[in-house]
């Protein structure tokens, strides 16, 4: 029953192309319902802030004009997003499954598949950030050279160990997909490979590795490389979109951190 | 008019380097698409649109969560952790007395998770490609209930200092349990919905919790205890959203079970 060909439309959510003036109407009456969304979604953060700062520190709001215009930053912003995965985005991540689907050359989707991951990975600012950060306290700690260059070189190691790791996690999240493996052997097999390795990691690193699973997958790439993953598992016959499409992500979450401890214990 | 200028200039900033983000996305997908498929894409121009928007899109929003709401939950982070508020004057401070940590680290992790654009990003692919059947919303607040019982866990680990990989070990226990007894169509989704919820709104937040944590309670090191947050907050939703999937079923089969007593021909 779920094994259908993917809908380019959401239940109650719809793209219109602008052709005019009743268009452009309906697509304001669209951004509007986006916005009334976000606002849905952005109500927990503003209440746990409102009782926190109001009942428990019991403080006035500093700077209240600017939290109020940055909450409606927050609100267009995520209406913007959400209007931009559904045109650009998604539509892109099932175009893409589908030509690789077609052109039927596994090295063509595979290198594809590492070099969104790897490409994605090295040069996102919060990997970038959280690097540095590592090697400015792996330093003090003594865990490596005082130096500029150590710390610096540390950093880009631990950087590009990350992004060849999520590289090779799209290869084989991919790999599992057109396989059809059930997922949770890989995953848990990973689980407990990482299990066995922390036994044998530095104290240092260990935290760090545990953490960059989770930095790895950006607001930009997980739409994407849901989108591929489930568009794969529709064209492809015989695998279903719900228990082979998801799960890339998983990957992208699971290898940095068999990766980083292995680097730990290299350097 | 200098709190304009900044905010323009934050956002101008906040816009280059997102652009700088979607770059290496870009080329990936037009080399691949110019050299290896050779086919022109359907609707190209709107889905750069799309792209615009996406960049837009994140642009104000974080922008927005820097203006308003990271220097807040930031500074209530490090309030909450401050021994004087904690209530050091009185004696000794044990881990009972970090109660108001835990319950906002538990507020907190719900509520940032639940404005994850990633999150929101996968829930939507789960419900269309269900066909409605599956609620975008409901994955979400699944979702989130694990990384606020998560996060609390994790504030709890680093105030009495244990080691994080027994933590982590003890969860994958639990993880491998709850998937043998699991129906196959939310083992993946589960398992994703371990990485979406730790990125633009939520990191920030949990970063400076725990590192306000490690570097206000004795004895603790940043290096060692003040990661680890972020960890907890990716590995519990895996339990909480195979949860949900188990207990709606479970629901379900009660709700057929009285169905059928209550049909019975009187």
């Amino acid at each position: 029953m779920l094994a259908m060909q993917p809908k380019n439309r959401y239940q109650g959510f719809h793209v219109t192309k602008i052709k005019g003036a009743a268009t452009a109407m309906d697509g304001l009456r669209n951004f509007l319902r986006l916005f009334k969304d976000a606002l849905k979604d952005l109500l927990p953060i503003i209440l746990v802030i409102v009782f926190f700062q109001v009942v428990v520190l019991q403080q006035p709001f500093p700077n209240l004009g600017k939290t109020i215009i940055g909450s409606f930053f927050v609100l267009a912003g995520l209406a913007f997003f959400v209007q931009g995965l559904e045109m650009g985005l998604f539509p892109i991540g099932e175009s893409l499954a589908r030509a690789f689907a077609s052109k039927g050359s596994l090295t063509a989707l595979l290198s594809f598949a590492f070099c969104l991951g790897f490409g994605t990975t090295v040069a996102e600012p919060a990997l970038i950030a959280v690097t540095k950060e590592a090697g400015k306290v792996a330093a003090e700690s003594g865990f490596i050279g005082t130096s500029m260059e150590a710390r610096d070189e540390y950093a880009d190691g631990l950087r590009y160990t990350v992004a060849l790791s999520v590289g090779a996690a799209l290869v084989l999240g991919v790999l599992r997909i057109l396989k059809g493996w059930p997922i949770q052997y890989l995953i848990i097999g990973g689980y407990v490979l990482v299990v066995t390795i922390t036994f044998f990691a530095p104290q240092e690193i260990i935290g760090i590795a545990y953490d960059s699973g989770g930095v790895t997958t950006s607001t930009i790439t997980v739409p994407l490389v849901t989108a591929l993953g489930v568009g794969l598992a529709s064209t492809i016959r015989g695998r279903n979109p719900l228990t082979d499409g998801f799960g890339l992500i998983a990957f992208a979450s699971l290898m940095p951190m068999i990766f980083v401890l292995l680097y730990g214990m290299v350097v | 008019m200098d709190t304009l200028h900044t905010l323009v200039m934050d956002t101008l900033t906040t816009a280059q380097s997102l652009f700088f983000e979607v770059l290496p996305i870009a080329a990936v997908i037009l080399g691949f698409q110019v050299l290896v498929i050779r086919k022109p894409v359907a609707n190209l121009h709107k889905i750069a649109i799309g792209f615009v928007y996406v960049v837009i899109g994140l642009t104000l929003l974080l922008v927005g969560l820097e203006e308003a709401l990271f220097p807040i939950g930031k500074e209530m982070a490090l309030q909450l952790t401050r021994p004087e508020f904690l209530g050091a004057d009185d004696g000794p401070l044990t881990w009972r007395d970090y109660y108001w940590v835990y319950v906002f680290a538990a507020a907190i992790g719900f509520a940032t998770t639940v404005a994850e654009p990633s999150l929101i990003a996968v829930s939507l692919k789960a419900q269309e490609i269900s066909g409605g059947s599956f609620s975008a919303w409901g994955l979400r607040i699944a979702v989130a209930i694990g990384v606020a019982i998560g996060v609390a866990i994790g504030a709890f680990r680093i105030v009495t200092g244990t080691p994080l990989p027994y933590y982590i070990m003890a969860g994958y226990a639990v993880v491998i349990i709850q998937t043998m007894f699991s129906s196959k169509w939310i083992i993946p989704l589960a398992y994703d919905s371990g990485g979406v919820t730790t990125s633009t709104v939520t990191v920030p937040v949990l970063a400076a919790l725990g590192l306000g944590l490690a570097t206000t309670i004795e004895g603790r090191s940043a290096l060692i205890d003040g990661f680890g947050l972020i960890a907890f907050a990716s590995l519990f939703p895996i339990m909480s959203v195979m949860g949900y999937a188990l207990l709606s079923s479970w629901l379900q089969q009660r709700k057929k079970n009285s169905k059928k007593d209550s049909e019975v021909p009187t």
